[in-house]
């Protein structure tokens, strides 16, 4: 279960001040799929990046499953982090060098899993994405759908209770788009917990709640 | 993360970034190769001076005209002095309890003749205990006659080259040979090899010590060798011949004794600090490469900021970014100086193959030392980068931008 309360970002650039977040306030439920749509601009992105704990807000709390993670240091947020919450992000994201496989696997080894441990968890993952052919293949040599399924592969593989995915098909076209959003659902229908930021309002309108934004607050 | 996968993550970049790899192995083995074989030469050269040093055996002393004052240093080992040590101090001298033998030295350049053809060679006036001091054998007839030291005898001992230069294939022994203004008869052949001093043995002529004073027409003599009868009493004697020769010399203390030892020691502290001198010249290769690491690893963490991002938003502390790129750099140091140190080993046996006089070898320190500092160079200036790296903030890193974390 997630709480925010009257969370408030503000970026400086030069001397003009940005409220990106202004007074959000917010409660989402274990296994909720939740649209986050508005303008651009609005601090959609922002208020994910809070959710993800990849950056703080300047006042305000925020409480993961009654956890204040306002309060944490660098290192217990980074482990917070890998525990409870996978990423989606529009532009992939996956590691050029290194294969489809060891693309799933990297959060895993970044928690120092031990090997074997990981074997299974990333078989698992990939069978269960259709990737099993893959496995092998460098990110270039797949489509931007197969990209991004082995993306959501990375981000389910430690087994997260929240899956934020900023603009997930952004990049995509209609079909694999759909393929990809089927995908996350199906997750979100075994009970993990489902953000989508998207600028489609069909798309917005299959999740069971929505959130618009406007300039930092949800309306 | 575990350190199998910090490895197996570390080889994948390594790989991938061949080139930079490559430069940075290069650079670093360069530096390590510097060291060593610089180092490798200083103690070739060391080792090839001591022993030409050695000869003369720890039981020596070695008794110069002139009173050097400085204590440390090289001692004199040229040089005339207002009163001359003579034949008499020598037979003084032999004359002390703890002394087995003396042999005095006069030396000098004399045209050496026989039938037409003519020779420049060094001439040694000295005794029959100079060949056992020095340790120098014939290969034909004898070594010189138990003389009086102030008796002269027209004999003489040839080294092995003049003797074919004078007289080829012939046989020298009882042959008169003319030296200066005189002739000497030839009693024995020197055995082939041995420099001594910078003396080339094969290439002179030993006389009694009193037919050279006649030949060079001096008094003096150019320094006396007395060797004591046991080790212990080295310093005793010594102290004893100064003290004679002062009281010779109206109470003026004007020669200097010294052991081989002592000279060893000092010949060896200047070899010494040439090798550490050049060894520290070597390392500002290393220095070298390790301001290139730095350049270097500084590129890799502004291409790879993205990933760095990635990397933090999967569960990566920066102390575990900050470590993946230290190891990079310490891995690429540990296997570029090992490599280093392995092609070192390669081009000294080969040089060694070739020069059978003077052995090349890497003093240990050398080999420890050049590793460790490549790899302490290595962490020290991936320090920077690395640290970078590490407080990179993840949002911004993960669009391109490299902007620190603010906590
Ligand atoms: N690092 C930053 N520095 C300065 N301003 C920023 C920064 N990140 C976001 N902002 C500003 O904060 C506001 C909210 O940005 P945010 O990225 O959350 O918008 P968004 O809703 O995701 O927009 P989009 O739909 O275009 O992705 C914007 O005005 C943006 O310019
Ligand atoms: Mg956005």
């Amino acid at each position: 279960m997630i709480e925010l309360k009257h969370l408030e970002k503000k970026f400086h650039i030069g001397d003009q001040v940005v409220h990106a977040l202004d007074d959000v306030s917010l409660r989402i439920e274990q296994g909720e799929y939740i649209a986050v749509m508005g303008p651009s601009g609005s601090g959609k992105s922002t208020l994910m990046n809070i959710l993800g704990l990849l950056d703080r807000a300047n006042s305000g709390d925020y409480l993961l499953d009654g956890i204040n993670a306002s309060a944490l240091g660098e290192a217990e947020r980074t482990r917070l982090r890998s525990d409870k919450i996978g990423f989606v992000f529009q532009s992939y994201h996956l590691v050029p060098r290194l294969t489809a496989r060891e693309n799933v696997e990297l959060p895993m080894m970044l928690s120092g899993i031990p090997v074997k441990q990981r074997k299974k968890a990333v078989d698992d993952v990939l069978d269960k994405l259709n990737l099993m052919d893959r496995a092998h293949h460098s990110p270039n040599q797949l489509s931007g759908g197969q990209r991004q399924r082995v993306a959501i592969g990375r981000a389910i593989v430690m087994k997260p209770s929240i899956l934020l995915a900023d603009e997930p098909t952004g990049n995509l076209d209609s079909k694999s788009g759909e393929e990809v959003t089927k995908l996350l659902e199906s997750l979100n229908d075994e009970g993990i917990t489902l953000m989508i930021v998207t600028h489609d309002p069909t798309l917005g309108a299959r999740a069971r709640r929505q959130l618009n934004m406007l300039d930092g607050r949800i309306v | 993360m575990l350190w199998s996968d910090i490895v197996s993550f570390i080889t994948q970049v390594l790989s991938r970034h061949r080139f930079r790899t490559i430069v940075l192995w290069v650079a670093i083995a360069i530096g390590v190769v510097a060291v060593n074989l610089l180092t490798a030469l200083g103690e070739g050269a060391k080792s090839f001076v001591l022993e030409e040093f050695n000869v003369l055996g720890r039981n020596t002393l070695i008794i110069l005209p002139g009173k050097k004052e400085t204590t440390g240093g090289m001692p004199p080992l040229t040089g005339e002095s207002p009163r001359p040590l003579t034949l008499e101090d020598a037979q003084f001298v032999s004359r002390l309890s703890g002394v087995k033998s003396v042999a005095p030295i006069v030396v000098g350049n004399l045209e050496a003749s026989y039938a037409g053809k003519i020779r420049e060679a060094l001439t040694i006036g000295s005794s029959r205990d100079f060949f056992i001091i020095r340790q120098l054998s014939v290969a034909q007839g004898n070594i010189l006659p138990e003389l009086d030291l102030d008796k002269g005898e027209a004999v003489c001992v040839i080294g092995n080259q003049l003797q074919k230069e004078l007289f080829g294939q012939q046989s020298s022994l009882g042959q008169r040979i003319r030296i200066g203004d005189t002739r000497f008869r030839v009693i024995g052949v020197l055995k082939k090899g041995g420099t001594s001093f910078g003396f080339d043995m094969d290439d002179v002529i030993i006389v009694p010590v009193a037919n050279a004073q006649s030949l060079f027409n001096v008094d003096g003599l150019f320094r006396l060798f007395a060797e004591v009868r046991v080790y212990q009493q080295l310093d005793t004697v010594k102290r004893a011949i100064v003290d004679l020769l002062t009281e010779r010399h109206e109470g003026e203390e004007d020669v200097t004794v010294i052991s081989q030892d002592a000279m060893l020691s000092s010949v060896q502290e200047i070899l010494d600090i040439l090798t550490i001198a050049v060894a520290g010249i070597a390392a500002i290769s290393m220095l070298v490469a390790g301001i290139l690491i730095m350049n270097m690893m500084m590129i890799t963490v502004s291409q790879r900021v993205k990933e760095i991002g990635l990397l933090k938003a999967m569960g990566a502390t920066s102390s575990t970014v900050r470590t993946l790129f230290l190891c990079e750099a310490g891995l690429i140091a540990i296997v570029s100086s090992l490599s280093g140190l392995l092609l070192s080993h390669v081009i000294t046996s080969i040089a060694n193959l070739y020069f059978t006089d003077l052995q090349f070898y890497p003093p240990w320190w050398a080999q420890v030392g050049s590793i460790v500092l490549a790899v302490v160079f290595a962490l020290l200036f991936s320090w920077l980068p690395a640290q970078r790296a590490s407080t990179l903030s993840p949002v911004e890193a993960l669009q391109g931008k490299q902007q620190k974390e603010t906590t």
